[in-house]
């Protein structure tokens, strides 16, 4: 078979700054990034994180991304094997200051949130055409 | 050929060296795990998806973190006493005038098979996916069900 195998990918525990006031392990969700001439585009792995428990945050050019996880097993259960571990995401992000603020979109489906962050006007990159005179 | 003649008992392990073997293996494993401790957690099948199973007195729940992989790309059978988790995860191309600043997502295809700790009843297991978290319920067959056993006072 030629198609690529998944592999196991333990997950990247973090400690981040400030006090946690919530219990439990914080994780730094997987994310591809990429740059269109148009937008920057952020892609992260979020399992377990329903629409509303995501805080997503933009500051001083500093972008957060916060996940609260709203699952877990019952209270009657007993785990008899557990490979991995529940908890808060966190990540963030340094963005240079090209970011048109208003016009930022974000999407949850499966567990995958897509942050669209479009350039402002000023800095997309123009081709300039030379007119033979 | 010299012969030696066996005597059961002498050293207290032959009568099943393979038990003595087994009991060393359990204390090496103790031992090593008393120096690299895993944060409560087993170790892991190194299979994708990683599962966590859990059971109460009716079911066993198996639940797989499988973000961005939609519900009709994940296969779930069973067979005989076992559980199989085959799939595929798909990361679609962006298109070609995109420049990558970071890459940690991967694609590609899983299949797993689970061995399960009791009889279930294999009519009855549903599995359901909600924000990229796959939950599998398979209930336990009724002579594997914990039976109270009440005390009559005579």
């Amino acid at each position: 078979m030629s198609e690529k195998e998944m592999q196991v990918k333990e997950k990247a525990q973090i400690t981040t700054e400030g006090e946690q006031l919530k219990e439990g392990p914080v994780f730094l969700p997987s994310v591809d990034i990429f740059e269109s001439p148009e937008a920057i585009t952020i892609v992260a792995d979020l399992p377990g994180v329903s629409p509303d428990k995501l805080n997503i945050d933009l500051r001083d050019n500093e972008l957060t991304i916060e996940g609260e996880v709203d699952y877990n097993i019952g209270e009657d259960e007993k785990y008899l094997l557990q490979e991995y571990e529940i908890g808060k995401y966190y990540r963030k992000f340094a963005l240079s200051n090209v970011i048109d603020q208003s016009k930022i979109s974000a999407t949850m489906t499966d567990g995958v949130l897509r942050l669209v962050l479009p350039k402002v006007e000023a800095v997309k990159p123009r081709k300039i055409e030379v007119k033979a005179a | 050929m010299a012969l030696i003649r066996w005597t059961p008992g002498l050293m207290g392990w032959e009568r099943d060296p393979f038990a003595e073997l087994e009991r060393m293996k359990r204390e090496m494993d103790r031992l090593i795990g008393a120096f690299f401790p895993t944060r409560g957690l087993g170790r892991t099948a190194g299979v994708f998806p990683a599962v966590n199973i859990s059971e109460d007195a009716n079911n066993i729940y198996v639940r797989a973190e499988l973000p961005g992989i939609k519900a009709e790309d994940i296969e779930i059978s069973i067979e005989d006493n076992s559980l199989i988790i085959k799939g595929e995860r798909k990361i679609p191309e962006e298109g070609e005038n995109v420049t990558y600043h970071r890459r940690e997502r991967e694609g590609g295809i899983f299949r797993r098979i689970i061995s399960l700790p009791t009889k279930i009843d294999a009519d009855k297991v549903t599995a359901t996916s909600k924000n990229g978290v796959l939950e599998i319920v398979l209930p336990k067959a009724p002579e594997s069900k914990p039976k109270q056993i009440e005390v009559k006072s005579g």
